[in-house]
This record gives structure tokens, sequence and C-alpha cells, in this order.
């Protein structure tokens, strides 16, 4: 494989987000992808479509565990053995019922493992080989992360670990004066295929949301929201009293 | 449930929208149910609605499965947008033979209705270009099909309105292109006698060819496009355009007499006294509306029609005339007004719009019972013309001018999906 493609590892590539995130780099050509995924047969088919989009791209993917940190840690050992990626997005995910998490403690614990502590563990593995060469890690939080909230407060929590974790990854690589660079990204809601059946105001057109977070990532920047209206929505919620908040119904 | 309209916002019903992203899970989903398969809505009547029943959005199913630089055959999902398929092919050369006034559309949308470009006098309409489909049924069968496979099932699909099942997938015939330059001329015409001479000489040396018309001048004055596609070195692959919104809906529609006159005048003559030769990126000249997004708004709350008809040339002149006319005694219309000669050719699909002859395209504010009248009026020219209307655009048409408009309709009514039904099958059809 020619050294100058760029390397490219997604992680939760069949995801809506994900795949709006690839078509942008791939449109731009000469990228090396490695998609990881749960479902061989949709990864085949996020890489037969990169392959047609990205002009002079190779398109390699990988299926693995995502619950399992031995897995994990392979797969990373796996794809850095194939050559240091540049860029690693982590983008998996699920939206859960909240309702079903308080009533079953298996729904609760799945979604806290698929939404916070396997893109943790992904992040670390990869974290730990790049940090001595540098590049890029996006993670994808969610503005659920911020405050939790009754409505979804078992996401929320998950990917409030993810920000926690973001945070102390970045601190540590400051410290070590690392050139890897760690980016989070707070998606708001998205229109995506799976969100279609919603109401469509609000929601953010996931080319968008895929565009500033190609953006933010390409540039290294710590925290995205995407779109950015989010960041200022969050710090007046971070900030409102209990007892204000409290008598919200989000 | 969710309201979704089309893009004439006429009106807005609640549907079941079942989004589909997945070409296994499209066809499960299809299996046993019912419904009717959505492009991107950009249909302005009730061809692509089924109020309070079920709608399979394919707009997720915008996946390439392959592409061929060296000979241009293109497969696909049927969710894919003209746009992208033109954005990924123009970096080596190919573009889309046929593509409509929008590139915002879908390769499902473009078969289902057959869509014709400004240069059907060469290149036909977008089935002629489709080498396969593959179709999914609500029965649970999944036909492969193109011209020489399965031809009556192709016959019936291209331009079928979506109602002999579900398109999951196509491959497509693209074309070799020198670059994305057109070179163009633009020629004012005073009359309808001038816009037929002007047809007539521009076909064999213009592969694209349409024409603007002043529908309030009852004279039939216009301004002539005509363009072919240019070997000119590459000037950088973006067409640079930035996007403007309308960015809500006026209460009352912007587009009314006193505009239109203004604006039409203005039109015309800063256009005659541009007139002449230019180069343009393909992007914009070809879809110069998808640059002002939403601009569908600019009617107001009651959305509009689009009335386009064909006739065949004979009646031609004299048809077009009288529908002038009649556009003018009452006062209506809009800017959006194309006329526009269609080769000889007979189109693949058994319910294909596109026939030899003369087409003329205009748009309509919403005026309630004054817009049905002038619609039946337009109606008669059209019937003892022979022509026909097209379901694209329709919402309205009587079935009477559907059944002598459509003379294959019997053949393809046998290949019809029974789980599948629109507002406009109900309307026209009966079911
Ligand atoms: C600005 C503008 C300019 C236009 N100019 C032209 C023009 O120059 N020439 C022209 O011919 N048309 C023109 N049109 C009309 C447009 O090209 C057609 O209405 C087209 O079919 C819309 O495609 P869509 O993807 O939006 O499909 P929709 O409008 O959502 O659906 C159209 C039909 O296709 C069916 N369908 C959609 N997807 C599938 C599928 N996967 N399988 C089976 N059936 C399916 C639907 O059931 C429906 O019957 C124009 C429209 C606009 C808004």
């Amino acid at each position: 494989m020619p050294d100058s493609l760029q390397r490219i590892v997604i992680v939760g590539a069949t995801s809506s987000i994900a795949e709006h995130c690839a078509r942008l780099w791939a449109a731009k050509g000469g990228v090396a992808f490695t998609l990881v995924g749960r479902d061989a047969a949709r990864l085949e088919r996020v890489a037969a479509d990169l392959h047609v989009r990205g002009a002079g791209s190779t398109v390699t993917v990988r299926t693995a565990d995502f619950s399992d940190p031995r897995a994990i840690r392979a797969l990373a050992d796996a794809v850095v053995a194939e050559g240091m990626p540049h860029q690693v997005l982590i983008a998996h995910g699920s939206l859960p019922d909240q309702q079903q998490c308080q009533r079953d403690l298996d729904a609760a614990c799945e979604a806290l493992d698929v939404n916070g502590v396997s893109p943790v563990l992904f992040a670390e593995a990869f974290a730990g080989h790049m940090e001595p060469v540098g590049g890029v890690i996006t993670i994808i939080g969610s503005v659920a992360g911020d405050r939790g909230r009754r409505s979804n407060y078992v996401y929320g929590a998950a990917k409030g670990l993810v920000t926690r974790y973001a945070q102390g990854l970045q601190h540590r690589l400051a410290g070590s004066g690392s050139a890897l660079k760690v980016v989070l990204v707070k998606p708001g809601p998205t229109a995506t295929p799976m969100t279609a059946h919603l109401p469509q105001r609000g929601l953010a057109p996931v080319e968008q949301v895929a565009r500033l977070i190609v953006d933010g990532a390409n540039a290294g920047k710590p925290v995205v929201y995407a779109p950015g209206k989010w960041a200022l929505i969050m710090m007046v919620i971070r900030h409102l009293p209990a007892v204000v908040f409290n008598k919200m119904n989000i | 449930m969710v309201k979704v309209s089309s893009w004439g916002r006429l009106d807005s019903h609640e549907h079941d929208l079942v989004p589909l992203a997945d070409r296994d899970q499209a066809v499960r989903a299809v299996a046993g149910g019912r419904g009717l398969p959505q492009g991107n809505a950009r249909s302005y009547g009730d061809v692509c609605l089924n109020p309070d029943g079920r709608l399979w959005r394919m707009t997720g199913l915008d996946r390439f499965i392959a592409f061929d630089p060296g000979t241009g055959r293109l497969r696909c999902e049927a969710g894919v947008l003209l746009r992208d398929i033109q954005r990924m092919s123009i970096v080596h050369g190919w573009l889309l033979p046929v593509t409509p006034g929008t590139q915002m559309i879908t390769v499902g949308g473009a078969i289902a209705n057959d869509v014709h470009g400004k240069n059907h006098h060469v290149l036909g309409s977008f089935g002629d270009h489709v080498l396969q489909l593959r179709l999914a049924r609500t029965d649970g069968r999944v036909i492969d099909c193109g011209p020489d496979l399965e031809a009556g099932w192709f016959a019936a699909t291209v331009g079928g309105m979506g109602l002999t099942g579900v398109i999951v997938e196509a491959e497509l015939q693209l074309r070799r292109v020198a670059g994305p330059w057109l070179v163009t001329d633009t020629v004012p015409y005073r009359n309808l006698d001038e816009f037929f001479q002007l047809a007539d000489t521009s076909e064999a040396g213009w592969e694209q060819t349409v024409s603007w018309v002043d529908c309030l001048s009852g004279i039939g004055r216009g301004l002539f496009f005509r363009a072919n596609l240019a070997a000119i070195p590459d000037r950088g692959a973006e067409s640079g355009r930035k996007p403007k919104r309308v960015p809500f809906v006026p209460p009352v529609s912007l587009v009314n007499g006193l505009s239109l006159r203004a604006f039409n005048e203005t039109y015309f003559r800063a256009n005659t006294l541009k007139a002449g030769y230019a180069v343009a990126h393909f992007e914009k000249y070809t879809y110069p509306l998808d640059n002002l997004h939403d601009w569908n708004r600019m009617y107001g709350p009651r959305g509009f029609y689009q009335y386009q008809s064909v006739v065949p040339r004979a009646a031609g002149q004299a048809a077009i005339q009288a529908m002038l006319a009649a556009i003018k005694a009452s006062g209506q219309g809009s800017f959006l007004a194309v006329l526009k000669t269609f080769g000889d050719r007979t189109s693949r699909g058994m319910m294909s719009f596109p026939r030899p002859g003369v087409t003329l395209a205009l748009d309509f504010p919403n005026r309630g019972a004054q817009t049905a009248a002038l619609f039946e009026r337009l109606d008669a020219i059209v019937r003892d013309a022979g022509g026909r209307i097209y379901a694209a655009k329709d919402a309205r048409m009587p079935r009477d001018l559907f059944e002598s408009g459509y003379p294959r309709l019997a053949e393809f009514l046998q290949y019809r999906d029974p789980g599948i039904s629109s507002a406009m099958s109900r309307r026209l059809i009966g079911s």
C-alpha cells in the first residue's frame, strides 16, 4: 500500500454519521480506510460505496466483538500492525429506550456498555499505539452527556463517561507532549434514516453533522458541538440551578 | 405518523413513514407489507403520496455498489441522488446521459417517472439508459429485469409510478464527457412560429434544447436555450455555488399577476441583451433551481400546481397557442414556464410520459376554483390534440384524460403490485 495514502480507521462504520464522515474523507481521495463493525454484510456495502466514491482509495473491513476488552485490544493491535493510523473515528452506539432501561437492567447494562465502556476501550487501545507518533482520535459523545435528564439519562450517563474519559486522555497527552490529539464530538439530535419516523423539526441533517465532525477531526479540535449552537444551549442547561432544571420536562 | 407533502405543497397528510436504509432490510420490509415507495419527494403532486398509509422512504438506500470507470457502468442503490452520481462520475469523465431540471432526485424516482431532460431528441429518457434493475414485490418476490431480461417487468416499471414494486437497486450506463463544461447559446423568439423554427433548426446541431416562454405575453415570446457539452480544459471540477434558501413560507404567494408581469418583462429584456454564446458549468446551467433551496415555499401556504402536457407535433402549434391564450386570459401563471420539443423516440416504459411532440410545463399558484377552471380549459385542449399529462407533476387530472393519454394502461395493470397504492393510483386507477 503506498505510503502517501492517509490511513483512517472507523469503528462503528455502518452508523449513519460514520458513513457520512467516511464519504467526506473519501471524496478527497487517497485514503486507506479500515472499517470496523459487527455486521460483515453491511460493512461490505459501506466498503463498496467508499471504494466508488474515493478516487484512489482502498478499503479494508474487519468485524469485532465490541463488548470484549480482549477482542478490542487484539483488533487495535492487528489494525496498527498494518500501518499506523492517521485518524481513528470511534462512532458506534445505540439509542436505548430510557423506560426500558429503567425496567430491565440487562438493557441498561448493554446501553451503558455499547455507548460508554466500549468506545472508551477502543480509544484506549488505539491511544497506546498512537501516543508516541501522533495522529487524531475522534470519539463521538453526545450533548446528552452534558447533564443527566429524565428522558435519556442512561444513555446520557454512558456519554458522560465518554466525556470524562476524553478529558482525561487529553490531559494525559498534553502532559506527555504527545502529538496525538483527541477530539470529542457532541452531536445534537441528528436526522438519520433511523430517526426519520420522528418529527424532523430540530433534527440536524446528518451531512451537516458529518461535515463538522470531519472538519473538527482534521483540525484536531478538543471539543466539537455539532451543530455549533449546542455549545451554547448545553452551557445554559449545565448551569441551570436544580430548582429550575427539575421543573423542566426534557 | 408524520405529515408529508410533495414538492407542490398543496397539502400535507399523515403518513406512516418507514425509512429503508439497507437492501436486505428493504426486501424484508416490502414483503407482506402495504405501502408506496417514495424517493426524494420532488414530484409535484400526489404520485409519491399515500395519505394515511405507509411510505417506504428510499433515500437511506444511498450506496454505490460498483462503478467501472472504463465502461461507465454504475450499479447503485435506488435511493442514490443523481447529484451524488454526477459528482462522483465527473471526476472519471462520465455523466448521466439524461437528467431532469433538478439533480435532487433519486434513481428510483427517476426510473419510476421515466424522467426526461433537455436532450430528449438525442438521448431519450432516463429509462433508455437503465441496463437492469431489481424489483422487490410485496408478495416477497425479487425480480431482476432489464430491456432484454424479463422485458415486460422492465417496461412496466420504467415510468410505472412505483406501482409495480420497490426498485432496490439499478445498473445504469453513464456517458463519456470531456468535462463539466457546456457551450450555451440563448436566442430570443417573438412568437411560436419562431420557436418552432428554432426547435427544428437546432435539433441537429445542439444536444440540449429548451425554452422559457413568457406565459403572459399570449403570443408565445420567449428565450430559446441550446447547449452542447464542450471539450474545454478543466477549470476545476467544483461549480463553486453558494446555496441560498427561501427562509420561511410567506403568508401569500409571492407569485402574482403584478410581480410576474414585471419579472417576465425584465427577464426577457435582460436575456435579449445578453443573448448569444457563453460557457457554463453543467450544474449551474442545467439545475439553476437546485441552488435556491426550498424555492417551492415562495408560492405561500396553499402551495402550487405544475401543469405539464405533451401534444403530438402535428397539432402542436395550434394547441400550444390555444393554451397560452387560455392562460393569458385567466391572468394566472408563473415565471416557470417551459416549452420544449421531444424527439421522435418511443419510450421504453408502458406508462412513460415522453412521446414525439411538444411539451409545455407551467407552475400555477393554487387559487382554488379559479385554478381548477383554467386546468379544465387546458385539459380540453390537450384532449382534443391527443396529448397527455405528466404524472410526476399532476395532482388533479381527470380519469378519462389519463386513460386516453396512456393507451397501454390495461397492459400495465397486469404488472401492478396489489400491495402498492398511492393517492394518484386511487384517484386515477381506482385502487
Ligand atoms: C425543480 C424541479 C425540476 C424538475 N424538472 C423535471 C424535468 O425536467 N423532467 C422531468 O421528467 N421531471 C422533472 N421534475 C420532476 C422529477 O424529476 C420527478 O418527479 C422525479 O420522479 C422525482 O424523483 P424523486 O426521487 O423525488 O421521487 P418521488 O417524487 O419521491 O417519487 C416519484 C415516483 O417514483 C416512485 N419511486 C420512488 N422511489 C422508488 C423506488 N425505489 N422504487 C419504485 N418506485 C419508486 C414513487 O412511488 C413515485 O411514484 C422536476 C422536479 C423539480 C422539483
